[in-house]
């Protein structure tokens, strides 16, 4: 699989309250949390994400509550993978869960801008930074995580095992 | 440094409770295991993703109706008509399925401190929870840890879940607290210490002579944090305090397991409980730690005594003694939220109703409410409040531009009373 888009940049810590705040989450409904992602950091990323966008980040990324909200709010909003230094571990979880692609990478979260076109390819593990013309290397997921993204997620998974 | 227990070492107290669930004899940090379940927990939040998604998966009944909790709680007594129609979703799953424990309005409160108080955790229990703070039971000497709303849909199902073994940090606690200092200052003095990731992905254990010293209210409040420093759990040594706590709130039967003394820790601290003063922490991270001489003239809104961190009987009572004959400040609106209705009671019967009353404060029924910003008690663009609450990220209790300091509760009530933060001395 691959996916192919320009990138969106946040800083450290971003938290699930900034990603959909609370006073949202009397629905679960995936296109009412996308109309409201990222609101309380970033009030023009609803308006400016396009389908296929790539999401960047510093350390921690999604740290803060276990709303499962949070990456379904991502998803929806049309972001096709999110590139963090490191992933707070309820959101890492609940990202390959719903089958939203994340990956942890220090070098290529440091290094990539706003703007900056990507092209990713989880096959081979390749990010390649088609402004700046570099590429960083991933590392694969373990096998049984590689299992849940096959299975489209855990309930998938799960409904094989039974 | 380094990354975990090498062959033939000792594990630690998580290690051996998530060794003990996966039926092995050992297990190693890195490891990735399936481990079986003692409690599957969801509020009123999480649990309707997670019922969709179960559903999603075809099946007619759940793994035990008697382990899993469903706690609607953070938007209750519901405050809009979505939120009625969640928690209507959850409650009639709840009764198709035969779940024991769906605690209503008028039986509930706030998760973390309704488990415990319920005795639904003992000692040696694995639990998850759609719900990050579900790390408070850790208190018990129990693994707990928050997951999302698929993870507690699969575990509903099967009664398992994955976990990848966490190493762990080690945190020794020696002395004796100072007056008006709490569990809740450890803990911000602690996070404050590690920052917001310090032990992302790890265990926090939590052992020392210092324990003696610290309730169960001040373990509960500490635990309860460990996810702001990024944790997968917080876990306390069990000892004649927690065996206590058990036998009057439970009778499940209970395992106490305790770290092996050739256990590899990749960091261990010794903390002095005696040097801890009263800490607050600034928006918008929890750990923006300054002590209370460190604060500077910061004037305040309003103020909550409550939530899953602090909103147990001790809490009440500091509370109380700190409001007591006093006056809440004019330009302050001081909200307090007991965490179940058990310790409302209490808190009633022990005539702390009246001194708060009094004082002019407002009681609320219990809810999560205003500490993750849903309703009773949301803030004004500029407005500060200093909450007895975890987080104080940006816009947690209001609009994005309103501020949250997080304290403990006698640095709360005290605040209450000045209108600025301040400790209880300089009343
Ligand atoms: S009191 Fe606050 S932190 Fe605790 S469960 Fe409720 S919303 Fe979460």
């Amino acid at each position: 699989m691959k996916v192919k888009g320009n990138v969106i940049k946040y800083g450290d810590n971003v938290d699930t309250d900034v990603i959909i705040p609370a006073r949202y989450l009397n629905t679960s409904e995936p296109s009412e949390l996308a109309a409201h992602c990222m609101e309380d950091l970033d009030a023009s990323f609803v308006k400016r994400v396009k389908k296929g966008d790539i999401m960047a980040a510093g350390r921690n990324f999604g740290c803060g509550s276990s709303r499962e909200h949070a990456p379904i709010a991502i998803k929806a909003s049309g972001i096709s993978c999110i590139i963090a230094e490191t992933f707070a571990r309820i959101f890492y979880r609940n990202a390959i869960n719903i089958g939203l692609p994340i990956i942890e990478c220090p070098d290529a979260a440091k290094d990539i801008q706003e703007g900056n076109e990507l092209e990713i390819d989880f096959d081979t593990g390749i990010i390649r930074n088609l402004t700046k013309n570099t590429s960083y290397k991933v590392e694969a997921f373990p096998e049984f995580m590689q299992k849940i993204i096959a299975a489209d997620g855990l309930i998938g998974y799960i409904r094989q095992g039974l | 440094m380094n990354n975990g227990n090498a062959a033939g070492k000792g594990m630690t107290m998580t290690q051996k409770i998530l060794a003990d669930h996966a039926g092995l004899d050992r297990v190693e940090a890195g490891q990735l295991i399936k481990a079986k379940l003692d409690m599957v927990l969801g509020n009123d939040i999480t649990a309707p993703v997670a019922v969709k998604e179960f559903r999603k998966i075809g099946l007619d009944r759940v793994f035990d109706k008697g382990k899993i909790a469903i706690v609607p709680d953070h938007f209750t007594p519901n405050k809009d008509i979505k939120s009625a129609e969640q928690v209507k979703y959850i409650r009639e799953f709840a009764r198709e399925m035969g779940i024991v424990n769906f605690f209503e309005v008028g039986q509930m409160g706030v998760e973390h401190a309704l488990l415990p108080e319920k005795g639904l955790v003992v000692p040696g229990d694995l639990v998850i929870g759609a719900d990050s703070h579900t790390c408070t039971y850790g208190a018990l000497g129990a693994f707990s840890t928050g997951i999302g709303s698929t993870d507690m849909a699969a575990g509903m199902a099967t009664g398992e879940a994955w976990f990848k073994v966490p190493e762990a940090m080690r945190f020794v606690l020696t002395g004796k607290p100072g007056k008006w200092v709490s569990g809740k200052d450890v803990i911000l003095h602690i996070i404050g210490m590690i920052g917001v990731d310090g032990a992302l992905y790890k265990s926090m254990e939590f052992t020392g002579d210092g324990l003696a010293e610290m309730s169960m209210d001040d373990r509960f409040s500490m635990a309860n944090m460990a996810i702001e420093a990024g944790a997968k759990n917080g876990i306390f040594d069990v000892d004649e305090k927690t065996l206590a706590y058990v036998r009057e709130h439970s009778t499940k039967p209970y395992k106490v397991y305790k770290a092996d003394p050739d256990a590899v820790y990749s960091r261990e601290y010794t903390i002095d409980l005696g040097t801890v003063k009263p800490t607050i922490a600034f928006p918008p991270l929890p750990d923006r730690a300054r002590t209370i001489d460190k604060v500077g003239e910061v004037k305040i809104d309003q103020v909550v005594i409550g939530s899953c961190t602090n909103g147990r009987i001790e809490d009440m009572r500091v509370a109380a003694t700190v409001l007591k004959g006093r006056k809440v400040h004019p330009d302050v609106r001081c909200i307090i939220i007991p965490a179940t209705q058990k310790i409302w009671r209490q808190s009633m019967n022990e005539g702390l109703f009246e001194i708060f009353i009094e004082a002019g404060a407002a009681v609320s029924t219990p809810t999560c409410g205003p500490c993750l910003g849903g309703h009773m008690g949301i803030l004004a663009k500029g407005e500060r409040a200093v909450a007895t609450t975890n987080r104080n990220f940006v816009g947690r209790m209001g609009h994005p531009e309103s501020e949250v300091y997080l304290a403990s509760p006698a640095i709360a009530a005290a605040s209450a009373v000045a209108g600025r933060i301040a400790s209880p001395e300089e009343l």
